[in-house]
């Protein structure tokens, strides 16, 4: 069986690339093409669609303004988390178990809910159109996503490695930063690959706080839905360009998680 | 039971090797003759645990060659050297009773279950664990948790060597004195060989019969407790073994002759080739060094009272040395004479003691 | 785990609160409120007591709606679980393969949700997709806009295309998080390979996987975007699952208090189904 392991992610990989592979032909078609013929490849090559995106300032900046607010938010979740996933699986303390999962009810219901709130209250403060709004915002879905995660991993770290360091004499914040944390990559790794990857996709709650200055990339693309109807080769063309970032973000920290734990000594 | 012997065994982790410090082993060469408790001693890093893996079959050695009876092993599995491997966390299946855990071996060999019963409650109750048989095993403490391991070791009676991978280190400190009392006590008991990997001078010299000192890789020395202690082959031994370890200064051979602080040191064998060394150190223990009335001129510094004895600081034209004299001698105020005893006197040629 | 009695955790806790509470209270008390009113569209509001619940809990389009969401969300994580576990298990854990997994397999998580229903919904077509295409031409009739029993595959498909990946990345970093010495324990304890993974893989997965299944039940119980984009909620109804149903309420026909209402009952069967999942997973957590 083990000779035959590789065919399942293979055939995974493939599977997932066909409609990628769809989504790239489109981008290098007209939207007529694409809407009145089948072709496996652009029968008309263009590359209208990307000279679109990459010359006009309300595209571009849509992706620069969304990859600002997602890393601010992803750094914010992540460190904020680490502590709070930390106490949550070592410590016991009055109501831990139903704050944990009050956390998790913050991702239960619909961002439609949330929008007209979000946008009268970040107004009245002044944080309307700003990116750290939508940074902030995105802490209600991603922050309990990334204590959960990492609440996982912390736990199958056995405690005896915390109390090994106490007895070598280290300071609590020497242990964590320098011992600790080590341990868990993989947990950090993935847990900033999905905040990351959740904030990136967001479109409702990032369009309503935003207007011209922040305005993030999701805006932009529902503007594909002009007067002469969907313009779908140029939506394509934004589509295919939105992977990058975030397969960019999955390289760097692959080797966070595919280093795992090794018992390291102490 | 298993005699074992390694012949010329070296490993390195790289693809290749351009220098010594590529090489994680270094040409091992040892022989461990049946059911001897042995202890492989030395820091972090000096490749005791990759040694370890080689015994056990878990890694593949890079050059050379294992024996078990005789019988080459170096390319049989793990399962197919009857070995056991307690390491250095507990690992026990957490979803399994304590009696699972030490079942499981026996099961996945198909041994019948009655036979598995006896086993079982047999290992269980000369590690102490008869109480807790039927309870999970994730809810045991750490010590608790690695009594499983070695149980699970035990368990089978084809057993040829158990090895032990610094097993102390996550329990406490109250706990590793009752632990390794087992650990010994288990020994005579059961009469297997037994090899026992740490860092900790005192687990390997209170563990083992016979300690073999690692460093860098290579095989430093290998002798009995007491012959570590009076007659370190390499300065790392010395210094490593002892507390204080040995005392190691520059001096000067020459001539068949050994010049220290100025003065002419009497050893019992004296070196008479002339083999030129970059480096040639003294080497004298703490405890062998005593004043006197003519000698080396020393300066007392400092004295420390650690409850039986004293270790004293003292400085001479030579350097800085310590050494330990009883609670009841008198220690000059500042000035004095000590001599070194020269049956424990030693010279080090790069590292390594001189004795022709 | 033995944990420490420690009151002080809180202050680990703070900032995570902190910045989910203030996010999650303001809204809520605004939700409560419309749903115990009505609005006449003059934001004159009046005070309705439980006459939307009652009227949401006892129609049957609530009860259509809430069906397809069950029966979607069964399929959906029945498919999606043990397919992610299955993937992890065969991806390589060294050397460029795991640069060439990651990478790929994390592609369709970040396509925004609207260009996931949009590229489906062309590649889906049976003239110019190239899936609706194929399938034609292998002889199957197939038009997922016209045949519920095609979009309903189509829904799937697009989901399972979409997320299978975040059980497969989280099973993976829980696997790689498995300390060698367990598996080497194993190979001299004389495990099979299937014993290796009931007694130490899947039990050191049990964490991650519990987040895999929450997160893929609650989003795709609340899922709206991909689905609309894809059928619009049809052909007629068969693909209208609870929040498409809900918006359609909601700004179609403006009626805020039954919306609201049914938001408050969406949100507490959510609520109440991972309430119940999460106790059945940490079960066996508090029994050492």
């Amino acid at each position: 069986m083990n000779k035959y392991k590789w065919l399942v992610p293979t055939i995974y990989i493939i599977f997932l690339m066909l409609p990628i592979y769809w989504l790239l032909n489109m981008s290098f078609k007209t939207t007529t093409e694409i809407i009145n013929t089948y072709s496996l490849w652009p029968q008309q090559f263009t590359l209208d669609n990307y000279k679109k995106i990459f010359t006009d300032s309300t595209w571009y900046g849509g992706y620069l303004n969304s990859i600002y607010y997602v890393v601010i938010n992803t750094i914010i979740s992540v460190s904020a988390a680490l502590p709070a996933a930390y106490a949550f699986s070592r410590y016991k303390f009055l109501g831990d178990k139903h704050l944990f999962f009050w956390l998790l009810t913050n991702r239960m219901a619909p961002p439609a809910v949330f929008a007209l709130p979000f946008f009268q209250f970040y107004s009245s403060i002044n944080l309307f159109d700003t990116h750290i709004a939508v940074a902030l915002s995105h802490c209600l879905f991603n922050i309990p996503l990334a204590v959960w995660i990492l609440e996982g991993f912390i736990s199958a770290v056995p405690k005896e490695l915390d109390e090994t360091a106490y007895v070598d004499g280290y300071s609590f914040w020497r242990f964590f930063f320098k011992i600790f944390i080590p341990t868990i990559t993989a947990g950090i790794g993935i847990a900033m690959f999905f905040c990351f990857m959740f904030s990136w996709v967001e479109l409702l709650l990032a369009k309503t706080l935003t207007a011209v200055a922040a305005k993030p990339i999701a805006a932009t693309m529902t503007r594909t839905v002009s007067t002469s109807g969907y313009e779908l080769g140029l939506l394509a063309a934004a589509g295919s360009l939105t992977i990058i970032p975030g397969a960019f973000v999955i390289y760097f920290v692959r080797n966070y998680i595919a280093k795992g734990f090794a018992l390291g000594r102490v | 039971m298993s005699k074992i012997s390694l012949n010329n065994l070296s490993h390195s982790y790289l693809a290749q090797q351009n220098n010594d410090l590529d090489w994680a082993l270094r040409d091992i060469d040892l022989e461990w003759s049946d059911g001897g408790a042995y202890a492989l001693l030395g820091p972090s890093g000096c490749g005791k645990t990759t040694l370890l893996n080689i015994i056990s079959g878990l890694l593949k050695p890079t050059k050379g060659e294992i024996y078990f009876d005789d019988k080459k092993i170096t390319h049989l599995s793990p399962i197919e050297r009857n070995i056991a491997q307690i390491f250095q966390f507990p690992v026990i299946y957490d979803t399994m009773t304590v009696f699972d855990n030490l079942a499981f071996p026996l099961r996945n060999r198909g041994v019948n279950e009655d036979k598995i019963q006896s086993r079982v409650k047999e290992i269980a109750k000369m590690l102490d664990l008869s109480e807790t048989l039927y309870n999970r095993a994730s809810g045991l403490t750490a010590d608790g948790k690695q009594k499983i391991s070695l149980g699970r070791g035990l368990v089978r009676s084809d057993v040829n060597v158990i090895m032990f991978d610094e097993p102390l280190t996550v329990i406490d400190p109250h706990l590793k004195w009752i632990l390794k009392s087992k650990l010994k006590e288990l020994h005579q008991e059961i009469n297997r060989t037994m090899i026992y990997v740490t860092h900790d001078q005192t687990e390997a010299l209170t563990f083992a019969d016979q300690v073999v000192v690692m460093h860098e890789g290579q095989l430093v020395q290998k002798g009995t407790p007491i012959e570590l202690f009076e007659k370190p082959k390499h300065t790392f031994v010395g210094h490593f073994i002892g507390s204080p370890g040995m005392n190691l200064l520059p001096c000067e051979l020459m001539n068949g002759k050994v010049n220290f602080s100025g003065a002419k040191i009497e050893i019992e064998k004296i070196p008479s080739s002339h083999k030129v060394y970059s480096k040639t150190q003294i080497g004298i223990r703490p405890e062998f060094v005593s004043f006197s009335n003519t000698g080396i001129a020393v300066k007392v510094l400092k004295v420390n009272n650690a409850g039986r004895h004293k270790i004293i600081d003292i400085e001479c034209d030579g350097g800085k040395l310590k050494m330990i004299s009883s609670i009841t001698t008198t220690i000059p105020s500042s000035t004095a004479y000590v001599k070194f005893n020269s049956k424990y006197t030693y010279v080090y040629g790069d590292d390594w003691i001189i004795e022709e | 785990m033995r944990k420490t009695l420690n009151q002080k955790a809180w202050f680990f806790v703070l900032p995570v609160f902190v910045l989910v509470a203030f996010n999650a209270a303001i809204p809520l008390m605004t939700v409560i409120n419309y749903s115990f009113q009505e609005t006449f569209g003059d934001n004159i509001f009046f005070w309705e007591g439980t006459r939307w619940f009652k009227q949401i809990l006892q129609s049957d389009r609530f009860h259509g709606a809430l069906g397809r969401q069950f029966f979607f969300t069964f399929l959906i994580l029945i498919i999606q679980v043990p397919l992610g576990i299955a993937i992890a298990l065969s991806m390589p854990k060294e050397g460029v393969g795991v640069s060439v997994c990651l990478v790929l397999m994390s592609m369709p998580l970040l396509i925004p949700w609207n260009v996931v229903g949009a590229m489906w919904n062309i590649f889906a077509l049976p003239e110019i997709g190239f899936l609706g295409h194929s399938l034609n031409a292998l002889g199957i009739d197939y038009n997922y806009t016209q045949q519920p029993f095609a979009a309903w595959f189509t829904t799937i498909l697009m989901d399972v295309w979409h997320w299978t990946s975040l059980v497969v990345l989280l099973s993976y970093a829980g696997l790689c998080a498995i300390p060698d010495a367990y598996y080497q324990a194993a190979k001299i304890d004389g495990a099979s390979r299937w014993s290796i993974f009931r007694h130490i893989e899947l039990p050191k997965m049990n964490k991650v996987l519990t987040i895999a299944i929450l997160l893929r039940f609650m989003d795709s119980f609340m899922i709206y975007t991909e689905p609309f984009v894809l059928t619009g909620g049809g052909p007629g109804n068969a693909t209208t699952f609870l929040s498409i149903d809900l918006v359609k309420m909601a700004l179609g026909q403006f009626d805020l208090g039954p919306a609201a209402a049914m938001s408050l009952i969406y949100f507490f069967i959510v609520l109440l189904i991972c309430w119940v999942f999460y106790n059945l997973m940490m079960r066996h957590e508090g029994q050492s």
